[in-house]
């Protein structure tokens, strides 16, 4: 959907997307990576399990929340990526405590 | 790396590190006044300069100047004597002025003697059939990755909706070597002839030929289709196709990637949960908090600036968070304010900014089709309420966007209304044949934002407190 402009020379970053590894750069947030991994990242709400991605990319819709470091509902869009995050992709409810 | 407020007490403490929130600060500062800029982004620039000091788009002329202009409210911020906390966010602020901020996970509270509120805009909403689809998203979003991570689209995009945001947004992506197969501009006809009163105050503004010539560059290249009056994004858990009708015909188009822009709207959460006043503006068809000319609330201490105070764009913006700041000035430290320049220079600043506004407002008028849904289509994404629920709610008795919430839970969700805050109003006056100021909005209340119940568990908890909920 999305792909990078050759002009971007910011350092690599790797974090990982449900257990696999996927290439990111410093100063990206965990939203953005997700849009431009390619991959499936779509998150199933917590209502009717109706598939999902983020929509306004700065902090409003809460349709990018994501599991991040253990903790869940974080909104993607406003969190940046450090080198080893662990990011999972959240399917319906959460559970308590995370 | 988790910085939390310096102090507990500030003279000003200003919310939102856009045009009007950097202005403001730096303003403060400069001025002697002690001063905390709290902001829920990685770094300074709020929407418009977004990403200003990090940007990987090194090719200046992709962004266009007015986005550098930035740069230079940033430098004037950084020279003052500000302290400024990102990724900060603000989930409490009340009539005493005290705030309640979340940093890495957990709250501090700092206390104000003058609040500044520049949080912004965001984009109204745009409620399609097919709008909460995978794929679909807005203008804004896109021109946000683009800026803070110099992404473009890269597969079949279309771009729909109208307003001077999306023709900047095709330019960029176009000059970034992004990818835009359609634009459906869905500008209604007849606001043409409306806006045409207000032509002269536009022509005569900077605005006008920045924008003629942005049209240009992009009509160059990409196919654009006018007088959209019908939008459908079409797909099965992921957008395939986009459908539209204009001017009596209808197509449907192949598409990975739907970019919806129909203008931009006060970010009032924050300011209403305070408790400050706002009607409805039935110019911008949204809601406005009532401000007296230095931009203070109906709350006293709370000043607001920028497009929260009402759209007016950048530059408006920059001016707004000037003459907020003065206001704190010369109540805090009036021998100082006459070294700042005067609130009449300010006030003449702010009026060329607007300049052209009216005629903005008139010519992007969003069409009532696109703000007024129907059916199955959803209004509420967060809770999934339809304008079917909605109006079956109204037609049992639920009067108004309160009273919805017990009906079918809209508005409760994660976003607390800002996406289908506008879209409640306008479809249960409509359905009442109310005005929106008399249906009004949903009540807001702290947190603002969710934060975690650990990190409400701890906060420091005084014996009156615990008093107050333990038995025995």
């Amino acid at each position: 959907m999305f792909r990078r402009s050759e002009q971007d020379k910011r350092p690599q970053v790797q974090i990982f997307v449900d257990g696999v590894a996927v290439a990111a750069r410093q100063g990206d947030t965990v939203s953005a990576v997700l849009l431009a991994s390619g991959q499936d990242v779509r998150r199933s709400t917590a209502v009717s399990g109706a598939p999902r991605l983020p929509y306004c990319m700065m902090g409003v819709c809460f349709d990018c929340l994501v599991t991040i470091d253990g903790v869940g509902n974080r909104q993607g869009c406003l969190v940046p990526v450090a080198e080893g995050m662990q990011v999972e992709i959240q399917k319906g409810k959460r559970e308590i405590g995370r | 790396m988790t910085v939390a407020p310096k102090r507990e007490d500030y003279d000003v403490v200003v919310i939102g590190a856009g045009p009007a929130g950097l202005a403001a600060a730096a303003t403060s500062a400069e001025a002697g006044l002690t001063t905390l800029l709290l902001d829920e982004n990685i770094g300074p620039g709020g929407q418009v300069f977004r990403a200003i000091s990090s940007t990987p788009v090194t090719e200046r002329s992709q962004l266009g100047a007015d986005y550098w202009v930035g740069a230079d409210l940033v430098q004037s911020l950084r020279a003052s004597n500000a302290e400024v906390i990102h990724r900060a966010t603000v989930w409490s602020l009340d009539r005493n002025l005290d705030i309640a901020v979340s940093i890495g996970g957990a709250s501090a509270f700092v206390k104000a003697k003058r609040v500044i509120l520049a949080t912004g805009a965001l984009e109204r909403p745009f409620p399609i059939p097919g709008w909460t689809l995978p794929g679909v998203m807005t203008a804004g979003a896109a021109q946000t990755m683009l800026k803070s991570s110099a992404l473009v689209p890269g597969g079949r995009t279309v771009i729909a909706g109208q307003g001077p945001l999306l023709w900047l947004l095709a330019a960029q992506i176009l000059r970034l070597g992004g990818r835009i197969d359609r634009i459906l501009d869905t500008t209604e006809r007849g606001n043409y002839f409306a806006a045409l009163p207000h032509a002269f105050a536009f022509l005569t503004s900077p605005y006008f030929t920045k924008g003629l010539a942005m049209m240009r560059e992009v009509k160059a290249k990409v196919q654009v289709v006018s007088g959209v009056t019908e939008l459908t994004a079409i797909g099965d858990g992921q957008l395939t196709s986009v459908s539209y009708a204009a001017g009596g015909k209808r197509e449907t188009i192949p598409a990975d990637l739907l970019l919806l822009h129909q203008g931009v709207v006060p970010n009032v959460n924050l300011a209403m949960s305070a408790d400050v006043e706002h009607r409805w503006d039935d110019l911008q068809l949204c809601w406005s908090p009532v401000l007296d000319a230095s931009g203070n609330s109906s709350v006293a201490g709370i000043a607001i600036a920028g497009d929260g105070a009402g759209i007016g764009g950048a530059n408006a913006a920059v001016v707004r968070g000037r003459i907020a700041a003065r206001a704190a000035v010369e109540a805090l430290a009036p021998a100082v304010a006459a070294k700042l320049p005067a609130m009449a220079t300010l006030r003449a600043d702010l009026a060329k900014a607007e300049r052209g506004r009216v005629f903005l407002d008139t010519l992007f008028r969003p069409s009532p089709q696109f703000r007024i849904p129907s059916g199955d289509t959803i209004v509420c994404r967060c809770e999934e309420v339809t304008a079917k629920d909605v109006l079956d709610s109204v037609a049992i008795g639920a009067t108004g966007p309160n009273q919805l919430k017990a009906y079918r839970r809209a508005g409760m969700g994660p976003c607390q209304g800002r996406l289908c805050g506008l879209t409640v109003t306008e479809l249960m006056a409509q359905a009442r044949g109310k005005t929106p100021q008399e249906i009004g909005y949903y009540r807001l209340r702290a947190p603002v934002k969710p934060i975690t119940l650990a990190e409400l568990a701890a906060v420091p908890k005084s014996e009156a407190d615990i008093k107050a909920v333990v038995r025995g």
